[in-house]
């Protein structure tokens, strides 16, 4: 396969035009993200991916991961590429620098995050916990535990786990068993069984700290009843360095579809005296908590979405022009790369259509964190946070669902070469797989949408974002050469207006048959957001196309791309819509055992 | 002892070079550009000399467009001190670029000299050789190894032959070859301290040199394509071949 190359070009288009970089350089505590220090920033990253993560990426998917004894032994080159990630502070990115990171804000850390996921998704969900765990620790922890472990989850010298998947406790938070028992110094005692725990067990790190969900005695029941703890695998001396085993045991590893290199674990808790942790924020708080980070941890996962389908696009790409096959059917001409075929164009164009479409999603939703985060006008920040609560189901949801179509459709240009293994796009597609699965499933995502983000508020942010997307409508329609593409946009979004009205004015007798069509719903709204952002990225194609030193023939291809969407993925919305409206009906009548 | 390193910003080696439709010149519009390989493993060289203990200071030097201090910029995100920026926006050919360059010896004083062997853009392989013409210092050109003894510096050479180490004395001029080093990748905290490092502008006016250039570009024509090669069955068809169809023996 191809080496990798980060889109740096798009990237940066998509940064200055789509997501408002020099807007957010703006805002309060985002200063130092200059244009050329982003631009350096993105370059050492570009470079590192390449000729670091991407180069063992293979090995780690041949070679696993595996279990001896209780020790996690991960793939050869792990430990070097994880020393050398940690030493050149990559961790630190976007975290808080009285910890010792950049705190550069999250518009800048996303492409570097999409670089990390497209050369080696395996490796990067390691430190992407260290982020997670950071994110969380900022929001509950007290000032003690920041300072005895916030520097060393930072700085990666520790690993970070985060441990809420329980066998009967997956989708179902509410259904953890996990016991944490209260000690004479005010620390607790765990018992029981996590599953599935990315790199709950390895020796990268000199200490792994897992944040760990549990409920205390007398915790209400269900979801109400949750604690976050923290236990690390090695409990800490007086001088706060890793001393003393803690009672944590990793009694098996999975055998998976992909990423073999990241080990998923079974740890078992508190097999002796009980494993010590200690508590996070106040008791049975744990989940206000993870709802807090979770839009975090969401956005992560569907910047995989875009990372996986980009380095699916890249390979596809080169294949197509190199492999020689077939007759050309309109010119009769032989002996030509197949990218010559209209059909295997065709698969590139949707391909790319779709990677801007999210890209532009993701990067325009970083720069929403930002400014909820930082802008000095709570009216606009208020407004910009509930702009990410409302989309995260979607970025997480769609860019995900898309992105394994991306890597299925790149396999389709590879041939047989993609079914077998030696190519690599193969292993894209299995390792992507998870994507849709980890941090809440697709349909999870999509009752979040439905439930708490659309009718819990009656609709009210997302006719909000509907009027901003009319909005870049009528600046399509000021442009002579791109009226075309609004009224495209409009017959789009109407789609997703006439089936808001419709969600809306349903009936509790009705939710049954509206939970049915959640997921189309999530793909409604998917489709609208990317047809939403590739028009903008037209519009501000379209706006440089005469201005000096640009490339005619990319502007061009960016404003095509848009039309290609608009042609192909677009009218999926009508079938969406029309999903929503009336299969839910159908589902809800439909009897279990004709199944 | 201080070290001078010199840094040129070039077309990316991932990139496929296309020649403008005139054939006036390489289409550089919109083309990812980066440090020349051969400077990066100068940097690199001068860096360790540094952490040795051997240079005191490093400091870069780039002739060529605005744009060249991003590449400056990764110079000193990888542990150069201080950089040099002389601005201009004509095409430095090597000679002037050599004489810029023993303007800023003549003025920094540097007790040794590195800088890449050639730029991948043009691959001239000239500009080392004339600095140490220009400034009468001894030269060790294509270096893959480079060892500072005392007031000397031992540099191996990578030549047809094989190699061999020559003593130059100091102050000298060192040519980087591909084996010298493996360049590091920059930090983030050191690309965010990068910003805040010195970095002069000059043009070369200040230098009192001349661009403007004896050799008139003509035409630039992207090599024919390659042909599909044949595979032949014997040592025999070979020779035959090379005399009577390639006409090489
Ligand atoms: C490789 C890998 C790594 C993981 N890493 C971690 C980790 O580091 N830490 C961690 O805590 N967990 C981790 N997980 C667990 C992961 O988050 C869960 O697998 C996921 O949340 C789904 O839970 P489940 O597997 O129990 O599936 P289930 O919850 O049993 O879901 C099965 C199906 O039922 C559907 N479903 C379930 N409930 C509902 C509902 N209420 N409404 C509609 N549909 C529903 C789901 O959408 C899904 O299609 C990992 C899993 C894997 C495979
Ligand atoms: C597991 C496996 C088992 C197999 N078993 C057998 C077997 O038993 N016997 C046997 O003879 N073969 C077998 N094959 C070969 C299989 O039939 C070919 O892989 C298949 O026909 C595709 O050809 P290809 O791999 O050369 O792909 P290519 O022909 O190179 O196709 C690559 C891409 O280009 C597209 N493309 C190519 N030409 C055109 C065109 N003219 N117009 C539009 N698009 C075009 C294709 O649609 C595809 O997307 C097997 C393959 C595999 C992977």
């Amino acid at each position: 396969m191809i080496d990798y190359q980060a889109p740096l070009r798009d990237m940066q288009f998509i940064l200055d035009e789509l997501a408002g970089l020099g807007q957010i350089t703006d805002l309060p505590r985002c200063e130092d993200a200059s244009p050329d220090l982003v631009a350096a920033v993105l370059e050492e990253a570009s470079k590192f991916a390449s000729g670091v993560l991407a180069p063992i990426n293979r090995q780690g998917d041949l070679q696993g991961c595996r279990l001896e004894g209780e020790q996690v032994i991960t793939p050869d080159g792990w430990q070097e590429a994880y020393d050398q990630f940690r030493e050149a502070g990559w961790i630190g990115l976007s975290l808080p620098q009285e910890f010792g990171g950049q705190g550069l804000p999250k518009l800048v850390s996303t492409p570097v995050w999409e670089m990390w996921f497209s050369t080696n998704m395996a490796f990067a969900m390691l430190p992407q916990l260290n982020v997670g765990q950071t994110e969380a620790l900022m929001i509950a922890a007290n000032d003690e535990q920041k300072s005895t472990w916030l520097h060393k989850v930072v700085s990666g010298e520790w690993a970070a786990t985060m441990n809420l998947t329980e066998p009967q406790a997956g989708s179902d938070l509410g259904a953890t068993r996990m016991r944490a028992e209260p000690t004479e110094d005010g620390s607790y005692r765990l018992f029981g069984q996590k599953i599935y725990i990315s790199y709950g067990e390895h020796e990268l790190t000199s200490n792994i700290v897992h944040l760990v969900l549990a409920r205390l005695p007398n915790a209400p029941e269900g979801v109400k009843g949750l604690s976050l703890l923290i236990v690390p695998k090695f409990l800490l001396d007086d001088d706060g360095q890793p001393a003393e085993k803690n009672d944590i045991r990793c009694i098996s590893i999975e055998h998976k579809m992909g990423i073999h290199g990241s080990p998923t674990c079974t740890l078992s808790y508190g097999d002796k005296e009980g494993a010590s942790g200690y508590l996070v924020g106040e008791p049975h708080q744990g989940l206000k908590t993870m709802f807090i980070m979770m839009n975090d941890a969401r956005f992560n996962v569907g910047v995989q979405g875009v990372a996986m389908g980009e380095r699916a696009y890249q390979a596809a790409l080169d294949y197509a022009q190199q492999r020689i096959q077939g007759r050309n059917i309109v010119n009769g001409a032989s002996n030509q790369p197949i990218i010559s075929h209209p059909d295997v164009k065709r698969m590139l164009v949707s391909m790319r259509a779709r990677l801007m479409a999210m890209r532009g999603l993701l990067y325009t939703a970083a720069s929403w964190f930002d400014i909820a985060n930082h802008h000095a006008d709570t009216q606009v920040a208020d407004k910009h946070s509930r702009y990410v609560d409302l989309l995260m189901p979607v970025a997480k949801g769609w860019c995900t669902e898309v992105g394994n179509d991306i890597c299925d459709e790149a396999i389709q240009v590879f041939g047989g070469m993609g079914f077998v293994e030696e190519t690599g796009v193969a292993q894209l597609f299995r390792d992507a797989r998870i994507m849709t699965i980890y941090e809440g499933t697709t349909g999870i995502q999509a009752n979040d949408l439905l439930g708490r983000k659309i009718l819990r508020e009656n609709g009210t942010t997302l006719r909000e974002l509907l009027f901003d997307i009319r909005t870049t409508g009528k600046a399509l329609e000021q442009v002579d050469e791109l009226r075309d593409l609004a009224t495209d946009l409009d017959e789009l979004t109407t789609q997703l207006h006439i089936t808001t009205d419709w969600v809306l004015e349903q009936d509790q007798a009705r939710i049954a048959d509206l939970y049915g069509g959640a997921t189309p719903l999530l793909h409604l709204m998917g489709t609208v957001c990317g047809g939403w952002q590739l028009t903008r990225m037209a519009l501000a194609a379209h706006a440089k196309q005469n201005a000096a030193g640009e490339d005619p023939d990319y502007l061009a291809g960016l404003i095509s791309l848009a039309r290609f969407y608009m042609a192909t993925f677009a009218p999926q919305a009508y079938a969406h819509a029309r999903a929503v409206r009336y299969g839910g009906q159908v589902l809800t009548n439909f009897p279990e055992s004709a199944l | 002892m201080k070290v001078l390193i010199a840094v040129k910003r070039v077309i990316d080696y991932n990139v496929k070079i296309r020649v403008k439709a005139d054939h006036s010149d390489v289409d550089l519009t919109n083309v990812k550009m980066a440090m020349n390989p051969f400077c990066e493993i100068a940097v690199e060289e001068a860096v360790r000399l540094k952490e040795k203990g051997i240079a005191t200071e490093v400091v870069a030097v780039s002739v060529g467009p605005k744009a060249a201090q991003e590449q400056l910029r990764t110079a000193l995100a990888l542990g150069t001190d201080r950089a040099i920026h002389i601005e201009t926006d004509e095409r430095a050919e090597s000679l002037a670029v050599a004489k810029l360059l023993a303007k800023v010896v003549d003025e920094e004083q540097p007790g040794l000299v590195i800088l890449g062997k050639q730029a991948i853009d043009t691959d001239n392989n000239q500009t080392g050789q004339m600095l140490a013409a220009l400034t009468g210092l001894p030269q060790g050109t294509f270096a893959s190894e480079v060892a500072v003894d005392g007031d000397k510096v031992n540099v191996t050479r990578e030549i047809d032959g094989g190699l061999q180490t020559i003593a130059l004395t100091l102050p000298a001029i060192v040519t980087t070859d591909l084996r010298l080093n493996e360049p590091r990748y920059a930090k983030l905290p050191d690309i965010m301290k990068a910003k805040k490092k010195p970095l002069g502008v000059k043009t070369p006016a200040d230098y009192g040199v001349e661009l403007a250039s004896k050799v008139s570009l003509l035409k630039v024509e992207a090599p024919a394509e390659r042909k599909g090669g044949v595979k032949v069955a014997s040592v025999d068809e070979l020779i035959d071949k090379l005399k009577n169809e390639a006409k090489v023996l």
